[in-house]
């Protein structure tokens, strides 16, 4: 029989921990795809959270490293400057991006390290059970906004891809969602212009990509789909932020 | 033999990093150790080698973390507050066994203290810093040309031992121009660096750099593989100096850095007054010299007297080694005050006239 679809090489036999109906599981699919379409697997190498994927570096296939909570973009500084021909990510999410790790994925980003963040927002800490996270949308309900996110206390969410795009040192940008097949595909191609950017040294570049959390919204998959649909992107709308080819166009 | 020249200590220590292929030096600017960095700004692009300057003490340690753990020989500086703030990071290095090199110029504390020298980062530098069961090798330099023999000793060990090392020296030393000679040292029989994440390049099976064990029982066999390597350190790389201890001493003075020099001045005092003191200078601070004290413990009268910038922390160390057989005493100054000979001499005789126990 001929063989009509199979899994990538980007990732390892490791079966993943990810609760059902996450969406980690078909960004970790994006990526490894992209990789192993470009051809350099061999010379990739990953930056995995702390968060719901701290057992990153055991998904993806390429070299990889764990870095301390939110010091994602400076490791990846730090591999990419002593390594220039290797083809460096971080995966990050969003308590490990916008929260703790700001300064880093801040100066990681005007200093044009050429480097590929995939920025997974759910809109909430999903490993520690539940918290507000820096883009938790107003109202929204967790265990540490309890009676909803009250702006007038807990402040408003970042808009991260926005933030990241004002500064001179991002090459691309692009905010993207995998709440449907489209999306999915769209989400794809987003990742692998980020990846053709930094092997072509054109600057740092950045792929936010909202996400879903079932098991920390309280809602079935399906539903969780929905949600992001109804209430995520609105709030974040979808799109490229920020690509110097257009701007030289 | 190599050339002599006239250098500061901070200039010594960059200029011995780069001749022992440092290839990348990421820093953030503090004072007393801003001229290393800028010492690196200017000499490593040249080389065409890498010079970040980081957002932060924070991000600098974790592009050691990153550079070191590919396997490129890496380094950082700062001074203790910001040494406090890269202590987070230390402790992923030491948890991950990325080698790497760590200079703290100390200065007074706590808080934001002063930038004058000081050596209150002893406790900080030899027992953990950050968090976890650790340690790390901790050189101890008392002269420029020191500081420039000890940063290359110290890359060797980092990648030896997959360990992160760190040179600690203090203001004083930093800012004082002494000559120096960079010998060509007999390199160590390094072990390859199979380990390192740099990308696959044909290797069959991924690298992972990482400090993350979920299972108790994995983590216990990490830590108890860490334990057999610290233990094989302090077997094979304790460094110290005896002066004037080959004979029968009234007092031996336990001292590093900047102030052994101090008490060496206050040794020819003591002589000139018929006083015989010794002095044991550890230059590893981790692994700690028991040995120098075994040594010398039946060439003292009266016992040691341990001189810091700090308000004890090394004594207890000494107190540890020599373990009830002589007194063990102690004098220090403290937030970037300086000892000076006169007084330690006087606590020396202090010590002989059974004043301070």
């Amino acid at each position: 029989m001929a063989l009509t679809f199979e899994k990538t090489k980007g990732l390892t036999e490791v079966s993943t921990h990810y609760c059902p109906g996450c969406t980690h599981g078909i960004i970790h699919r994006l990526v490894g795809e992209v990789l192993e379409e470009l051809g350099v697997l061999d010379k990739a190498i990953g930056v995995a959270p702390v968060g719901c994927s701290v057992l990153a570096h055991e998904y993806f296939s390429c070299d990889m490293f764990g870095a301390a909570h939110g010091r994602a973009p400076a490791v990846a500084t730090g591999i990419k400057r002593s390594v220039p021909d290797s083809v460096v990510f971080t995966y990050q999410g969003d308590g490990d991006l916008a929260a703790i790790g700001t300064a880093e994925i801040v100066h990681a980003a005007t200093r044009g390290e050429k480097i590929t963040t995939i920025f997974v927002n759910n809109a909430i800490y999903g490993m520690t059970g539940g918290q507000m996270a820096p883009t938790s949308l107003p109202g929204q309900v967790t265990d540490t906004t309890p009676y909803g996110r009250d702006t007038g206390v807990a402040g408003f969410p970042i808009h991260v891809s926005e933030m990241i795009s004002t500064l001179d040192g991002p090459a691309y940008v692009e905010r993207v969602s995998v709440d449907s097949v489209k999306n999915v595909l769209k989400a794809k191609k987003a990742i692998k212009k980020a990846f053709e950017y930094q092997i072509a040294g054109k600057g740092f570049t950045m792929v936010e990509v909202l996400s879903t959390c079932p098991t920390n919204w309280g809602l079935s998959a399906a539903e969780a789909l929905n949600w992001l649909r109804d209430n995520m992107i609105p709030y974040y709308p979808l799109g490229v932020k920020k690509d110097i080819a257009g701007e030289m166009k | 033999m190599g050339e002599k020249v006239l250098m500061k200590g901070t200039e010594a220590i960059g200029e011995a990093a780069m001749r022992a292929n440092c290839q990348c030096f990421f820093g953030y600017p503090i004072t007393p150790q801003t001229e290393l960095a800028a010492y690196m700004a200017k000499h490593m692009p040249k080389a065409g080698r890498v010079f970040v300057q980081a957002e932060s003490e924070v991000a600098a340690i974790n592009m050691v973390y990153g550079a070191g753990g590919a396997g490129v020989r890496c380094m950082t500086s700062s001074s203790s507050p910001g040494v406090s703030l890269k202590s987070e990071g230390i402790s992923y290095i030491a948890g991950a066994e990325v080698p790497c090199v760590i200079v703290n110029i100390v200065r007074g504390g706590p808080g934001l203290g002063s930038i004058q020298p000081a050596q209150s980062d002893y406790f900080q530098a030899t027992k953990g810093g950050g968090h976890g069961d650790y340690h790390m090798p901790v050189y101890a330099p008392s002269s420029v040309q020191e500081m420039a023999d000890l940063m290359q000793e110290a890359f060797d060990v980092a990648d030896e031992y997959r360990t992160p090392c760190m040179i600690m020296g203090d203001g004083m030393l930093g800012q004082m121009m002494e000559p120096v000679e960079f010998t060509e040292r007999t390199p160590r029989q390094l072990p390859p660096k199979d380990w390192a994440a740099s990308g696959l390049r044909g290797r069959q099976h991924h690298n992972a750099i990482n400090s993350l064990y979920l299972q108790p029982e994995e983590l216990e066999k990490h830590n108890i593989d860490l334990q057999a390597k610290f233990q094989k350190i302090k077997e094979n790389e304790i460094h110290y100096e005896l002066h004037k201890c080959d004979r029968d001493n009234d007092v031996i003075i336990a001292a590093y850095g900047t102030t052994a020099r101090v008490c060496k001045n206050a040794i020819k005092l003591a002589e000139a007054e018929g006083i015989k003191v010794g002095l044991v200078r550890p230059i590893t601070l981790w692994p700690f010299p028991d040995v120098a004290f075994e040594e010398t413990v039946n060439k003292t009268r009266f016992g040691y007297l341990t001189v810091e910038m700090s308000a004890g922390q090394m004594v207890e160390d000494v107190r540890l080694a020599v373990n009830g057989r002589k007194p063990v005493t102690f004098y220090g100054r403290m937030g970037g005050m300086v000892p000076d000979p006169v007084s330690i001499l006087e606590r020396v005789k202090q010590m002989m006239d059974g004043e301070v126990r």
